[in-house]
Parts: C-alpha cells; structure tokens; sequence
C-alpha cells in the first residue's frame, strides 16, 4: 500500500456499522484516514476489521515510556504486523484531563493539532477511568509529543500499578447539590499523589473519584479505592414557598407515593395543612431522593462536607466490593482539611504498600488482613458508622485487654 | 537519543479554572436548581438569578481530532469556547444564551450527534476498547455501542422510563465497563488454551499462579520444560490470569459468550448501591451487530419501562415485584447457574418465607 495513498482496503464487517442513527465511529475513521491518509488508522481499520471474522483480538501489550516516568503509555503491538504491518505499533497516550472533563475549545484545539502531528489523530474521549485517550503513536514520536503537551501544561495519567487518573463529577460548576468542591478536591488530591501516578511502586491500582453528593455521578463507590462523597451533618434546607408550590403543582397523591413512601428512613411527613412537610432530619440517611425529585423546595445541608469509603473496586480478583466507610464525615474546604484528608490517605497506602500482596487492590488486602487490623494501623478508631450490623458470627477473640 | 532540552514538569491534572465558561465560574458553588426543558437540554439557575441551559449529545466516544475540532465549532459558535464531556461519554455544551439552544440542536443533529441523554433516559454506554484496542477483550466495545444504540436510539432521545437508565458493556470478564442497571459482560466459557511453547519465555509463572482467585494454577513440566496447568474442576474461567500470562489464552471465537447482568445501581437515592445480578449467560458473540445481545437487552427494558414505577431503577423495580416476577415478565430463563456458588454465596439464598404467588 502506497504511503498517504487515500484508499482504504475493504472492511465489511466494520461498514455494517455505517448503517443507523447513533454516530458511528467507523465513519468518523474513515472519513479522517480520507483527509489525512494516516496509515495507521488504516491498519487499525483493517486489523478491526480481521478481528470481526474471526473474532478474536490481536493485540499485545510492551513497554513504552517517556524519560523519567514508569507509566502513562499504553503500548500495544499487532500480534499479526505480518498482516497487517501499517498497525503494527499503536500506542496510547493517557492524559488527564481537568477535574470534571471541562475543556475549552483552545484547547482541545491545541491537543488535537499535537496529536495529528504525532499520532494517528484517534482519541477515546473517554477511557473508562476518565484519561483523555489519544490512540495510536509509535514509539519514536512518543516523547517529543509529550514533551509539547507538557509545555501547554498537560501530564499523563497513571497505569499499571500506580495511582490512576482521578475522576469527578461536574460539582460545584454546576449542580446545585454539590457538598464539596469535588473539581478542586480532584485537583488538589491528583497533584499531591502525582509521584505515585508516574511511577509504579505500589501492589496494583489504585483509583481517586470525587462526586459531589450521595448520587454519585461519578461512580465512585464501585469504581474507586477511594471514594469521596459529599454529604452534610445538619439539616435538608426547605423552602416552604417552593414546598408549597410542589405540591400544588403534583397533587398531595403524588407527593406521598413518589417523595414521602420513597424515603428509605421514613423520614419526611406531610402535615395536616397538606402543604407543608415536616422532615425528622436524625432520621434522614442522605440518600439524595426527595432532593432529587424537589429541586427547587429542598437542598442539602449547610454543614458540608465528605464521606470517604475505602476499597471499592471491579472484579479482578475475588469480585466486586463496594467502598465501605471509613470516614463517615470530614470537612474539605481548608488547607487544613486538605493535608488531613491526604495524611489518612497516605498511611492506608503505606499500610497497603508494606502488606498488599501482589496485584492485590486495598479492599482485598483490608478483606484479607480484617478490618480491625487495618483500623489499628491507621489509626482510626471504630464506629457503628463503618457497619451494616454488629457481627451474628459468636466465634470471635477479643484482646485480652478488651475481655479483661 | 540526543540530549534532551526540555524538563518535564510534573503538572498533575490541568486545573479546571481556565476551563469553566464565565457564568459557571461567576456562579460556582452557587446553583439554586434545575429543570429539564426538554430531553438533552438541562437548565440551571444560580442564586443570583443567572440561568445556563446545557445541551447534552450523544458521540462516538471513538473519535478523531476532526470530531473533536467539528464538537469545538459548535462551543465557539455558541458557548464561548467551552464544552465538556460526561463519565458516559456524551458531549455537554452550556450557554446563558437560551436562543442558542436550538440552533445548536438543530447542528448537532445535522452532523449526526443525536441529543439527548438526560432524565428518564437511556444513556450511551459506558465501555471498554474491545478489538479496538484492548490486549485482552473477547468481543468488541465500540461495536457493541453503536449496534445497541442503533436500537435504543429513541430511548436516548427522549425520556420515557420510569427513571434513568444506565447501561455499560465489557469485551472481557474483568468488567472496566463497569456495573450498571444493565450490564453486558463477556462470560468466558472454558478455561485457558495453555501454549506451552512460549509460556516461560513470556510469562511470570509465580505472578501467574497468584493471580488466580481459586488457586487452580499449577507449576509443571512439559516436554522437560517448566510451565504451568490449570485444574480445570477448580478453574472458575475468569481470564485472570490470560492478563498477567498471553499464553494462557481464555479468548475464543466460539466459546467466549457474553452475559447480561442487571440491577446494579451505584446511586444512594432511596436504596443503597448496588451490584449487578446475573440474568441471562451463554448469548453467542456475534458481530457486527450482536443481535441476541439486543434482543435481551429490549426485552428487559420493554418490561422495566412497562411495570415499573416513578422513581425506580431496573434494580428497585426488580426489588419490588420479586425476582420471578422479572423472569416471568421478561421471558428469560431462570437455571441454576444463576444461584451463587462462589464466596458468601449463601447471604443470596431467599432466607425467608418472602415468596410471592
């Protein structure tokens, strides 16, 4: 195949993703291979295409780097170049991407314009753990376009063994229900463990995302080791006006089917008045649903701040596992927070570090070693907060101290 | 390599402050409540009056520098050059300007970015690389994508579940797509292909045998070389360890399957989060389209749409009207492999006289 030659071989599998009203990635490929005749999207197209009849994937993982970081290239080689030669080195370049996955068109121009230079112009917006994704370089480009991303103040994300790339939801940018600043809270946090995100030195992953309140729009209770979630100590803001007007607006029926009967505490009561409500706020479990569903009327508290649960994460190895609490509630808005909260993260990774087994995540390793272990070598002390029950198992041993 | 004259500066994430468009970051922190128009338009109003309306578009999440160049158009066009994107890959424009709110819908259609996305909703799909680009997938993931949201493309365009609706697929066990209301997930069937000729020569045989989660790798010798076997009563067909070790390959073009499990729920509101359950394995992985995939995935979703109430997740529906209930009106088989028997198995067991007739 001639260089820059703007034919594409034919790839009947893929163009039956052509057809239809979603976008399809396939012709976003194609058109750009026929402007640019990057022959890399090509063999990628052609290699997919392979992929689709036999069905089986034929890439493999390297090792690729930049000068001075363990991490934050994703290599991949065809395991078959014989066939398909133009995709025999197709690297990725993780990039993190600003808290929330805000962007400015100035920039994503400039990122774009390095990336036609350098790679093959394809870019996952975005990997699964958030990173901006520019697919498709070879190795001899990789650190010269590092280096210009770099000048523009742009940095790789984690990989391997490492701490990830941090995710947050839009928060206080925009959503009216944000506890803490989870943009400045990403920022800070990512900056403070960046050693850690370039340089593997830890047992497996470990994964940041900051959502804003309880609704977890970032999916940081299955998808993070460290999940920080906003909440508040006080009471649900009302505003009797917009009560009101709610339920003018739906009707009292709605109102006790759909907000009153929801409340997973029983909390809330319509009083006799039928337009007014009364919310018994030691009984409220932050769940989110009544704020939800009254936008204007109810709104969280005005004593916020964060939940943390530890040791979330997907399957590999011994299955899903939720964060579970550590930290039922901390303030995160000062310097003073900040160094407080990064403090306890840096004694469980340390604890983790000395005592994880290889490839394990920091919920098996507190799975493994029991949580009151992990309590006493961090430090925190244990609260009712932490379980859903007592244990019902009666084989138990307490210290001698404790049994006296 | 010649010297270097650049110094990396380590720089973390790019701060977001230069990213925010003026109204956010004059009204950050400040946001009073929002409403949803219209489907794939939000409107916020801050405390101070000020209301942003936020478009929001379905992409290909596979994109190319012409695609992100074509989505920066829009924003200069008609958000003063700021855009963002969402966890589930959908593009967000927010203007103050409510007259650009339809243009820019009109636009974005034109150029095949359907809008929609919000509310009571079928959002895009968060997934995975698959054949793309992954070293490890049994199926595809943009493919898979794009194939469903073909179907479901009037579920993400308007808003007519009983609640919103989040959906991911996986191209292998390991599940990065993630738990969701619906989750499609790769289901290795049998275990590792073990190539023996290059397996100490690319493998970390002690890093293998520990990434098993049942201890069913075994060091041994082959042909006078060492290697490693796997027992197969004990293999519980993970793929584990074809990650750590290629040579143990768990992929294969006829007895990989995929899985649709449902119910998972990462939200607190009303009911704790949740994981995903298993309710229908052994759909064949069929390209380009997977249309078996579609057709269980349609079937849960007419019946979750059909019976569910307000407010409730295909999780919380479920919850209600009992697991029999789900198979009886979804027409999926109930078998056994759908009973736990893995760790803890037993806190899944009905424990109780809760039964519905």
């Amino acid at each position: 195949m001639a260089e820059n030659e703007n034919t594409l071989n034919p790839t009947p599998n893929l163009d039956q993703l052509e057809t239809g009203p979603w976008p399809s990635f396939i012709t976003g490929y194609k058109d750009y291979f026929k402007r640019t005749g990057k022959t890399m999207v090509r063999g990628v197209l052609d290699q997919l295409n392979y992929s689709y009849e036999t069905k089986m994937g034929y890439w493999k993982g390297g090792v690729v780097g930049v000068h001075g970081y363990g991490a934050g290239i994703i290599s991949r080689y065809s395991m078959i170049p014989e066939l398909f030669p133009e995709a025999k080195e197709c690297h990725t370049m993780r990039i993190q991407p600003a808290p929330g996955l805000h962007y400015t068109s100035k920039h994503l121009r400039e990122i774009c314009d390095i990336w036609e230079k350098y790679g093959s112009g394809m870019i996952s917006m975005h990997g699964q753990t958030g990173n901006l994704q520019l697919q498709g370089i070879v190795q001899d480009n990789v650190q010269e376009c590092f280096d210009d991303l770099n000048k523009l103040g742009w940095d790789l994300g984690g990989a391997g063994a490492t701490v990830r790339t941090g995710a947050s939801c839009i928060g206080p940018a925009r959503c009216e229900m944000a506890c803490y600043d989870t943009l400045e809270a990403h920022h800070r946090v990512l900056t403070y463990f960046t050693d850690l995100v370039h340089r593997p030195q830890l047992p497996y992953k470990a994964k940041f995302k900051f959502s804003g309140c309880p609704n977890d729009c970032c999916n940081s209770i299955q998808r993070s080791d460290y999940s920080v979630i906003g909440t508040w100590r006080d009471d649900i803001q009302v505003d009797e006006a917009e009560v009101k007007n709610y339920l003018d607006d739906v009707g009292v029926a709605y109102f006790v089917n759909n907000v009153q009967m929801r409340c997973p505490t029983n909390a809330i009561t319509l009083n006799e008045d039928q337009a007014s409500i009364t919310i018994d706020n030691s009984s409220c479990v932050r769940c989110m649903h009544c704020i939800n569903v009254m936008t204007k009327a109810l709104s969280p508290g005005k004593d916020k701040g964060i939940t943390l649960l530890v040791g979330g994460k997907g399957h590999l190895k011994v299955g899903n596992m939720l964060g579970s609490v550590m930290v039922p509630f901390m303030k995160l808005e000062t310097d003073e927070d900040y160094d407080a909260f990064t403090d306890l993260i840096d004694e469980m990774i340390d604890y983790w570090a000395e005592n994880g087994l290889d490839h394990e995540r920091i919920g098996e390793t507190i799975e493994r070693v029991g949580m009151q272990q992990f309590l006493d070598a961090v430090g925190l002390d244990a609260i009712p907060d932490m379980v859903k029950q007592p244990r019902d198992n009666p084989f138990f041993k307490a210290d001698y101290e404790a049994a006296g | 390599m010649a010297k270097r004259e650049y110094q990396t500066v380590e720089s973390g994430p790019k701060h977001h402050g230069e990213m925010l468009h003026p109204v956010i970051k004059k009204n950050y922190g400040q946001w009073k409540y929002h409403e949803r128009p219209r489907p794939g338009v939000l409107k916020h109003v801050a405390e101070s009056g000020d209301a942003i309306y936020t478009v929001r578009a379905g992409t290909h999440r596979q994109v190319t520098v012409d695609i992100v160049r074509f989505l920066c158009d829009i924003a200069d066009k008609y958000c003063e050059g700021h855009l963002r994107w969402t966890v589930r890959n959908n593009v967000e424009f927010v203007t103050d300007k409510e007259a650009n709110v339809e243009p820019m819908i009109k636009e974005l259609e034109a150029a095949g970015h359907p809008v929609g996305g919000t509310g009571n909703s079928v959002s895009s799909l968060a997934h995975t690389q698959g054949w793309l680009h992954c070293d490890i997938p049994a199926t595809d993931a943009s493919g898979v994508v794009k194939s469903l949201m073909d179907e479901l493309f009037h579920d993400f365009t308007h808003e007519e579940m009983p609640n919103r609706v989040r959906m991911s697929t996986s191209c292998c066990e390991i599940n990065c797509g993630g738990q969701a209301d619906i989750a499609i997930v790769v289901q290795h069937t049998r275990p590792p292909r073990i190539n023996h000729e290059i397996l100490k020569n690319i493998c970390e045989m002690p890093s293998t045998v520990a990434r098993c989660p049942v201890a069913a790798i075994r060091p041994t010798t082959v042909n006078g070389q060492p290697s490693l076997m796997v027992v197969e009563e004990k293999c519980i067909v993970c793929g584990a360890c074809f990650g750590a070790c290629p040579a143990m390959e768990i992929n294969h073009p006829d007895y990989s399957k995929l899985a649709i499990w449902v119910g998972g729920k990462n939200a607190n509101a009303r009911t704790k989060p949740s994981n995903m359950k298993l309710v229908a394995h052994g759909l064949p992985n069929n390209p380009p389209r997977w249309p078996e995939v579609a057709e269980v995935v349609k079937k849960i979703l007419a019946a979750y749409k059909e019976g569910g109430r307000d407010w409730e997740r295909v999780g919380e529906w479920i919850d209600r009207i009992g697991w029999k209930a789900f198979f009886e009106q979804t027409g999926l088989p109930f078998d056994k492999f759908m009973i736990d028997n893995y760790r803890h198995a037993r806190s899944s067991f009905n424990q109780s006289t809760h039964i519905r007739f």
